[in-house]
């Protein structure tokens, strides 16, 4: 992990627009509701450490598990944000890609559930010993615990329903089915139960007054209630934004996929009125190549803000000029300050004079952008030359090239030998020397 | 790690490599069944499958010495090829075939035990040699595969496959990584570093190996994919 390196990594997708922090849930690597995971990445700390707050707060006291419980209502799931480049999306969807088992899930779950339920009991147990209260709580504690689990599937479900109307049953039930029904009544009936058991257990012990018994069945009717709605409201208006930015982009999707599809036919047809001519047909097919490829699974940055895009750009510009294939690869990426876009333009130089003049037939360049330096390697295995023989007049290595990166603090070194091929080995410090400064 | 590896990617053994060929694009399978008939003497097509299910079965009967794996396939990708067929056939070797540029793809197909990674613009003799290479025991990193795995080992990738608590590279395989990413072919990076081709290759396969086979990395996996993590 690279503390001080400030640009997102390559592999992962540039957002669009800066999103306010918010917390989610996570889908992918909860336990139990994805609470501790979601918030360790909105906290940017390690989970495990998370969780451990949560265990330790909850056996002191139990306040973990209604902090848990909580956030478990309040924060809304991640999977609707989650935003990977159309190739893989399409993938995933058509199960080309490895899923994560799913044979063992429910049973993981279960198995969080139950121990969690076992240490509240042990917990509640301990602080209320054993008293009258206890198993009615517990029965009502659970029938919540079942509603809950449902409206959280519920969620996830109801986006399902392609007709956009959102109606309450939908809501708390899905598109579960009998077993929805079912949990929905079971949860119901163990809160009456609950209930009516308290009602009649505090009747049999004491004559303290039904009044009060009558305000507590009261309470925790009107609790429960809250409880069964509360989710479903809370969410509704978190899901709307949702789904209206998920509309939006999906909108975008369209568009960008029609765009590509037209693109793409366009170059077939080039193709078939180029037919005799291999090198045109190679560039055509190499630019749409390239093209299709960035979109599908890149989602690049803009040019002018990373070094890997910039590099990937002007080799995409020297392939196109001099239809001589340029393969980028690139370890790591920083953003293009003042300091590091003569090495981008320098690095271009190189591309072009290799395309060019080598007469290879393929032009590799490598960047390697780290915590002390941005290094370009540009290397060809054409011709190569004799360094001492080039004439005065051809400006381009020696002043594009060589001179640029000295006058900006940075070097250019240039490995060729005749017949053994060209390699430019361009390197920028990040600490930036004051004695070599200079603007020219 | 094998003494029948070829000293580089041009010399082949003369051995004839067995191969059947993984990919849900059937014009996909005939371009890279004409190119490998080109080479009659080095590489035999034994057969063809268009899914997890068809490849498992074919590779099962069959028996290759390599099975060409496309990264992307119907029934859970190329991956679930390897966990299907890997622990029955261990001779097999399988050498992943993407289009796919997506870094976590094809980090993830090396980590389920695939042997190398080519780009589907690889030329034929190229092809082939990488065919070779791995069915003698050898790695094959392309320069973008060697990028990837730097940019894992870096922790600047994100992938599920891939943990934080990596081994680490050491200097040495660092160096014959970015050599590779550089472009150079092994003999090249040999002649670079001043060392031998099998010490290249040697280190090449414990890249490999740290990638894909550390015991403590199995179990993460294997709890990862259980989501007991």
């Amino acid at each position: 992990m690279s503390t001080d390196a400030p640009a997102p990594p390559t592999g992962q997708p540039a957002a669009p627009r800066p999103r306010p922090p918010r917390a989610f849930r996570s889908t992918d690597e909860r336990l139990l509701g994805g609470v501790a995971a979601g918030l360790a990445r909105h906290l940017d700390v390690d989970k495990t450490y998370v969780r451990a707050a949560f265990l330790i707060s909850s056996a002191l006291g139990g306040f973990g598990v209604v902090v848990y419980a909580a956030l478990w209502l309040v924060l809304p799931t991640d999977t609707h944000l989650e935003q990977r480049s159309p190739g893989l999306e399409a993938a995933t969807r058509q199960g080309k890609r490895p899923g994560r088992g799913r044979r063992l899930e429910d049973v993981g779950l279960l198995v969080a559930l139950a121990a969690v339920g076992i240490g509240v009991v042990v917990l509640a147990q301990t602080v209320f010993g054993g008293s009258v209260v206890f198993w009615p709580v517990l029965l009502g504690v659970i029938g919540l615990a079942v509603l809950w689990r449902q409206a959280d599937e519920a969620q996830r479900e109801r986006w399902v329903d392609s007709t956009g109307r959102i109606d309450f049953v939908r809501a708390v039930v899905g598109a579960g089915g009998t077993a929805a029904w079912v949990r929905l009544v079971a949860g119901v009936g163990l809160l009456l139960s609950a209930l009516v058991l308290f009602a009649l257990q505090t009747g049999q012990s004491g004559q303290v007054g039904v009044a009060r018994d009558v305000v507590v069945a009261g309470v925790l009717g009107v609790a429960g209630l809250a409880l069964m709605v509360g989710p479903w409201l809370f969410r509704l208006t978190g899901d709307l934004s949702e789904e209206r930015a998920a509309r939006v982009r999906s909108q975008e999707r369209a568009d960008m996929a029609a765009h590509l599809h037209d693109s793409v036919l366009q170059t077939l047809a080039l193709i078939q009125k180029h037919a005799g001519d291999a090198k045109t047909v190679a560039t055509l097919a190499r630019a749409q190549e390239r093209d299709l490829r960035s979109w599908l699974y890149g989602e690049e940055p803009a040019p002018d803000t990373s070094v890997a895009s910039a590099l990937k750009a002007a080799a995409a510009e020297v392939e196109d000029g001099h239809g001589v294939p340029v393969e980028v690869v690139t370890v790591g990426d920083t953003p293009v300050s003042e300091r590091l876009r003569p090495l981008v333009l320098a690095a271009r130089e190189a591309m072009v004079n290799a395309a060019k003049h080598s007469g290879a037939d393929q032009v590799d360049v490598y960047a390697e952008a780290g915590p002390d330096a941005t290094e370009v390697f540009v290397r060809d295995r054409g011709r190569g030359f004799d360094e001492s023989i080039v004439p005065d007049d051809r400006l381009g290595v020696r002043n594009s090239i060589v001179d640029r990166m000295r006058r900006h603090g940075g070097t250019a070194v240039i490995r060729t030998a005749p017949g053994d091929g060209t390699e430019v080995r361009l390197t920028m410090t990040t600490q930036r020397t004051s004695s070599q400064e200079e603007t020219g | 790690m094998s003494a029948t590896t070829g000293p580089g990617p041009t010399a082949g053994s003369g051995l004839r490599r067995s191969v059947v060929v993984v990919d849900d694009h059937a014009m996909f399978r005939t371009g890279v069944k004409a190119e490998l008939a080109a080479h009659p003497t080095r590489v035999e097509v034994l057969g063809e499958a268009a899914d997890v299910d068809q490849a498992v079965a074919a590779v099962v009967r069959l028996r290759p010495e390599v099975v060409l794996l496309d990264v992307h396939l119907p029934g859970g990708g190329g991956a679930e090829v390897m966990r299907r067929v890997g622990a029955r056939l261990p001779q097999t070797r399988f050498l992943a075939l993407s289009v796919s540029d997506a870094a976590e793809d094809v980090i993830g197909t090396i980590r389920a035990g695939a042997r190398g990674y080519v780009t589907k613009t690889i030329t034929g003799p190229e092809l082939v040699d990488a065919i070779d290479r791995v069915a003698g025991g050898d790695a094959v990193f392309s320069p973008r595969l060697a990028g990837f795995v730097l940019d894992a080992f870096a922790g600047s990738i994100e992938v599920a496959q891939v943990d934080e608590d990596l081994d680490r590279l050491t200097e040495r395989e660092r160096e014959v990584m970015r050599l590779i990413a550089r472009g150079y072919a092994y003999k090249e990076v040999a002649g670079e570093l001043f060392i031998s081709i099998k010490t290249v290759e040697t280190h090449v396969s414990s890249v490999l190996r740290k990638l894909q086979l550390s015991s403590r990395h199995e179990l993460t996996r294997w709890a990862n994919d259980r989501r007991l993590l």
